[in-house]
C-alpha cells in the first residue's frame, strides 16, 4: 500500500474531528449525567405504566392525533380500562404543565430531539 | 489479501442484509397500541348542513357577530393586510356571491348587500381531489376536514376551491391573535386553513360558534339526513339557493333570499 503512513494518520485526525463533539461533551460533563424529568402533580399514576410511556409516548401521541383528527374519536381507553380524553393540552398537560424546562425538554434537549408540537398547540401558562 | 470477486460479493451482500436487520427488528417488535372501539353517535350518522336566511341577516347593518365569534373560537389571526388575510367566515357582496343571479336590471339595493360566506362543506368537494398528502378530506358526516399536521402548504386546494374559502398562512399567525383559545390549536406558517363546521364543538354537543352568536337566528344548523330537522323544514318551506350549483360541488350551505 502506498503512503500508508499518511493515510492512517489522516484517518486518525478525521476520526478525532468527527467525534470531537462527543469528547467535548464527555469532558465538560454536559452528557455525563442522566436527565431527570420532574413531575409536579397530585395524580398518583400516569394513564399507562411508566415503562410503556417512557418508550412509547411518541407512538401514543401519534395514535391520539390520528384518532382525533382523522377518525373523530376522542376517548382513549387505557390498559386498565379507564377512559381519558385524547388531548395533549388538556390531558397530558394537566399533570405535566411544567413542560418547558422541567419535563419534556429535559430529555428532549439531552437527546437533541426537537419537535414542533408547541408551534400550534397552545396552553395557558401555569395550568 | 486473498479475497476474490465472489468472496467480496458475498461479504458485501451479507453486510447489506445486516444493515436491514435493525430497522426490521424495530418494525416487527413494536408493541401493539391499545385499540379504540368506535363510539356510537359520532360520525357517519349525520350529514351536517346550514341554512342562512339573508332577510334575517340583513336586519342589522354592519353586524359582525358570527365572524367575531368564529374567529375568536378558532384562533384566527387578524393580520390587518388584505393580502395575507385569514378568514373562516366573512361577508362578500351579493353580486359576487351569486353572480348567476345578477343581471344589469336587478335591484340595486340587493347587489351591494353583504352576504355571509364560509366553506360550503361541499358534498363533492373539488379541493380534496388536489391535495397530494390527503391533508384535507371529506369525513363520513360530510364535513370537509383539514389535518394541519399533514398540510405541506402547496395551496393546490386553494386553487381547486371555486369559492375562495381557504386561506394560507404566509407568516406565523401566533403574534396576531389577540386572545388565544386554548381549546383549539393555532396554526403555523405554511399551512392552509378554513372553516371546519365547528367539528370540535359538535362532538361536545354544541352548535357552531357562528350559529350560536347570531342574535337574529339567521344561521340555522342541523342534520340534512333527518327529515324532521329544522334545516330540512326550512328547505321544504322556503326557496333556498346554493352558490354556483352549476359546478356540481353540491354545497351544504344554503341561502334563503
Amino acid at each position: 500500500m502506498y503512503d500508508s503512513g499518511k493515510i492512517i494518520a489522516g484517518l486518525v485526525v478525521f476520526g478525532c474531528v468527527v467525534t470531537s463533539p462527543i469528547w467535548y461533551n464527555a469532558l465538560t460533563g454536559k452528557t455525563g449525567y442522566i436527565p431527570e424529568p420532574k413531575i409536579v402533580t397530585q395524580e398518583k399514576k400516569c394513564i399507562e405504566p411508566k415503562e410503556y410511556i417512557r418508550t412509547k409516548h411518541k407512538d401514543l401521541l401519534k395514535d391520539w392525533r390520528e384518532s382525533v383528527v382523522r377518525d373523530g374519536m376522542r376517548t382513549y381507553i387505557a390498559s386498565d380500562k379507564k377512559r381519558y380524553t385524547m388531548s395533549l393540552t388538556r390531558t397530558c398537560m394537566k399533570c405535566h404543565s411544567n413542560k418547558l424546562d422541567e419535563f419534556c425538554l429535559r430529555c428532549h434537549n439531552y437527546l437533541g430531539v426537537r419537535n414542533n408540537c408547541w408551534d400550534c398547540h397552545a396552553y395557558p401558562k401555569g395550568i | 489479501m486473498g479475497i476474490d470477486r465472489r468472496g467480496l460479493l458475498k461479504a458485501a451482500g451479507l453486510s447489506l442484509l445486516g444493515l436491514t436487520a435493525g430497522p426490521a427488528w424495530y418494525v416487527l417488535s413494536r408493541a401493539k397500541l391499545p385499540e379504540h372501539p368506535p363510539q356510537p353517535g359520532m360520525l357517519a350518522e349525520k350529514k351536517w348542513g346550514m341554512v342562512i336566511d339573508l332577510n334575517k341577516c340583513w336586519r342589522e347593518d354592519g353586524c359582525r357577530d358570527c365572524i367575531d365569534a368564529c374567529h375568536s373560537v378558532h384562533n384566527v389571526p387578524h393580520l390587518g393586510n388584505p393580502k395575507d388575510e385569514i378568514k373562516w367566515i366573512w361577508t362578500a357582496r351579493y353580486e359576487r356571491v351569486f353572480p348567476e343571479h345578477e343581471h344589469e336590471f336587478g335591484q340595486e339595493a340587493l347587489s351591494d348587500r353583504p352576504v355571509p360566506v364560509l366553506c360550503n362543506q361541499c358534498d363533492n368537494p373539488p379541493c380534496i381531489k388536489y391535495c397530494p398528502t390527503r391533508a384535507t378530506w371529506r369525513r363520513e358526516d360530510g364535513i370537509v376536514m383539514m389535518d394541519y399536521h399533514r398540510c405541506i402548504g402547496c395551496r393546490y386546494c386553494m386553487a381547486g376551491c371555486p369559492y375562495g374559502s381557504r386561506s394560507f398562512n404566509w407568516k406565523n399567525p401566533r403574534p396576531f391573535i389577540k386572545k388565544v383559545n386554548f381549546d383549539f390549536p393555532t396554526r403555523t406558517k405554511g399551512v392552509v386553513e378554513k372553516c371546519n363546521f365547528c367539528q370540535e364543538r359538535l362532538v361536545h354537543g354544541l352548535l357552531p360558534a357562528c350559529v350560536e352568536a347570531c342574535k337574529e337566528k339567521a344561521l340555522v344548523f342541523g342534520d340534512l339526513s333527518d327529515p324532521n330537522s329544522e334545516v330540512r323544514e326550512i328547505l321544504r318551506s322556503h326557496k333556498a339557493i346554493r352558490r354556483q350549483p352549476e359546478l356540481g360541488t353540491k354545497p351544504k350551505v344554503f341561502y334563503v333570499v
